[in-house]
């Protein structure tokens, strides 16, 4: 360490990737790799059905829709922003799907709702918070009850159900062998969203707004349209989401998806995504997402009751927030 | 280093906890939950473990997610299709979001079955209901003509005019209102399962009816409410009531006095049956098809109908010999 210690001084612009702060963000996803090949190692000494391809692929449910969306919640974060509406957004696309599908439209169409929704939803929560400058968390807490409201409005007690075959496919068809539609989507949005953040000045311009807002806007950089876009990218991927977890679930119900946003920031936090914005990898996001398929999947397993496991999951995560800051201190000291 | 330790040592904890129940038994049998940590269900699980040991050579895997999602009973589900389970007893947090899932189970050669509350047909083998419409409607009148030897005045307070359950219930116990000629039926009322609206109609009614010696109410929100506006009437003793309510919500009027008996269904019993039907259909001397009748052990046999559903029993009834033992449970 050559400057003062980090934790007193507040957080700084990294401005060459040869720094301390990019090391250690380096050496955060060799360790989520490392404990993601443990956990691997254990699952399969601990359960014998665990290694087994059909197992593993139906195990990548588990985590599938919740990363599509956290791979854009985790630009929004690094931005200084977040989105507690992704669950209601999938709930209103899916109960939209579910009212063309009545009305008896066919496959296309009801992808085409589902992504419509999601973007629609997206901008109105992207207009309230850059247009009107209103606080994003306050935001989305309004819009998580108003589209989950909207739901419950059109269907009550009731649920949509007789989605046509075809639709099927994307929660439950199978690209080849066991590689999962889900899973494809999964790793092509990976890909999009790492190229977008780490390979173009868009992405750059995130990293600029969630570290310091204000110098970002003398920069020059338009931070409320770069605000704007990344709602509506969010909502465009709750939307993806929607179209699968309603095509895996062949069904839908306003409490579709109910809980989503929380498990979506803890993928996004387990990847070392700074809550506070301005750090973060979408690499990590990804490895976290493998952490949290093979630690629930594998407790699953054993039986271990749900309870057990969300304490395993809330451990884990506390230790992640904790350990970095802990680790910089032991470090300045 | 030491974050790698401290992620290994969770982990190998975790596999630690629970490697004595990983070795396997003659027939492993999965009672799923809408939620773990609920009584009613805690007490199905007892029913279940009292059916295996029963049985023998059964191991129960009593399991569900931590709140009552749909999405976290599939990924339940999902482990357990994981685990080549032999039968999946399922009380599902909705009708149709399971199917995929639990198709996919039967495909892969396990016994799916429906307790409590139901999947879709396509989606099990059969269902278990805890009773029928008939037997509720019977049981609710019968309730209230045990503590009637001379017979009398009763009424009913239900919940909604819409309620379809409740209203299933009345129309049934009027067909057998005959067999008991002493009991007169001289009105309903509704409360729209509201605390305090039912609680006014149930004072209504025994102003109304000045020699009324019980009201009905099969719906748990207005039985507590009923027993309370005779007790604040100082009527215990002159108005019984009775009708359909959890053991927890009604202990202290049974003990007061205000309601002698209710009824509700016992989840010890359809833990047991469930397990015990899931036995059958998995070891083969049984089959899920219309007409069908399967043993239930101790509870005796059920018959399934044309949707391959099944009613277990009469509910079961509540008085001051049991309150205490199930106001803890549910």
């Amino acid at each position: 360490m050559t400057t003062a210690n980090p934790a007193t001084t507040g957080r700084q612009i990294p401005d060459r990737l040869g720094s301390p702060a990019a090391r250690a963000l380096k050496s955060w996803e060799a360790l989520l790799l490392v404990t993601a090949i443990a956990i691997f190692i254990l699952n399969s000494l601990a359960s014998p059905y665990f290694l087994d391809p059909w197992n593993l692929s139906d195990a990548t449910f588990n985590f599938t829709e919740k990363a599509m969306i956290a791979f854009a919640m985790a630009m929004l974060i690094v931005a200084g922003e977040i989105d507690l509406s992704v669950g209601a957004i999938i709930a209103l696309a899916s109960t939209v799907m579910g009212v063309a599908m009545a009305a008896g439209a066919p496959t296309p169409v009801l992808v085409l709702l589902g992504l419509g929704t999601g973007l629609a939803c997206g901008a109105f929560n992207g207009l309230l918070v850059a247009r009107f400058g209103l606080p994003s968390i306050v935001v989305t807490i309004g819009t998580m009850s108003l589209f989950r409201g909207i739901s419950y409005i059109v269907l009550g007690d009731g649920a949509f159900t007789g989605y046509p075959p075809a639709f099927a496919w994307f929660g439950q068809g199978y690209v080849v062998w066991v590689i999962t539609v889900e899973l494809v989507i999964f790793a092509l949005a990976a890909l999009a969203f790492g190229i977008l953040l780490h390979r173009t000045n868009f992405g750059r311009m995130v990293y600029a707004i969630g570290n310091n807002a204000t110098a970002a806007r003398f920069s020059g950089i338009r931070v409320d349209r770069v605000r704007f876009i990344l709602f509506l990218l969010t909502g465009l991927m709750s939307g993806i989401a929607a179209i699968c977890l309603t095509s895996r679930l062949g069904s839908t119900r306003p409490s579709i998806a109910s809980g989503f946003e929380l498990e979506v920031v803890t993928i996004v936090v387990l990847g070392g995504v700074s809550i506070l914005g301005g750090s973060g990898t979408i690499p990590g996001v990804v490895l976290a997402a493998f952490v949290m398929g093979l630690v629930t999947f594998g407790l699953g397993l054993l039986n271990v009751p749900g309870i057990v496991m969300s304490i395993i999951v809330g451990a884990l995560l506390i230790a992640v927030i904790a350990l970095p800051r802990l680790w910089r201190m032991a470090r300045g000291a | 280093m030491s974050i790698l330790r401290k992620a290994l040592t969770t982990a190998a904890m975790a596999t630690a906890l629970v490697a004595g129940s990983a070795q396997a038994e003659d027939m492993r049998i999965a009672l799923v939950v809408k939620a773990l940590g609920i009584g009613f269900f805690e007490a199905a699980n007892k029913g279940a473990q009292e059916a295996a040991a029963e049985l023998g050579g059964v191991e129960i895997i009593y399991t569900g997610p931590t709140d009552t999602t749909a999405e976290g009973q599939i990924e339940v589900i999902n482990s357990l299709i994981a685990q080549r389970v032999d039968a999946i007893a399922v009380s599902a947090n909705d009708t149709d979001a399971l199917v995929p899932t639990l198709k996919k189970a039967m495909d892969r050669g396990i016994t799916v079955i429906s307790w409590d509350s139901g999947v879709a047909a396509e989606g099990r083998q059969m269902h278990l209901n805890p009773s029928s419409s008939a037997l509720i409607g019977n049981t609710i009148i019968k309730l209230a003509a045990d503590h009637l030897p001379e017979g009398g005045e009763v009424a009913v307070l239900s919940a909604t005019t819409t309620s379809t359950n409740q209203n299933t219930w009345i129309e049934e116990m009027n067909k057998v209102a005959g067999n008991y000629p002493d009991v007169k039926v001289v009105g309903t009322v509704y409360g729209d399962d509201l605390a305090d609206k039912s609680y006014r109609e149930a004072q209504g009614l025994m102003q109304t009816y000045p020699d009324l010696k019980a009201i009905i109410a099969p719906t748990s929100v207005g039985i507590v409410a009923a027993a309370q506006a005779v007790t604040d009437a100082g009527k215990i003793g002159q108005v019984n009531v009775t009708g359909l309510g959890l053991p927890s919500e009604m202990a202290g009027h049974v003990k007061s006095g205000a309601s002698k008996s209710f009824a509700i269904w016992n989840p010890i019993d359809l833990g047991y049956s469930a397990t015990m039907i899931a036995y059958h259909l998995a070891k083969g001397d049984a089959k899920a098809e219309p007409g069908a009748t399967i043993p239930i052990g101790r509870m005796g046999e059920v018959t399934l109908d044309d949707n391959t559903e099944a009613a277990m029993a009469d509910p079961f009834t509540y008085d001051a010999s049991n309150i205490d033992e199930f106001s803890s449970i549910f």
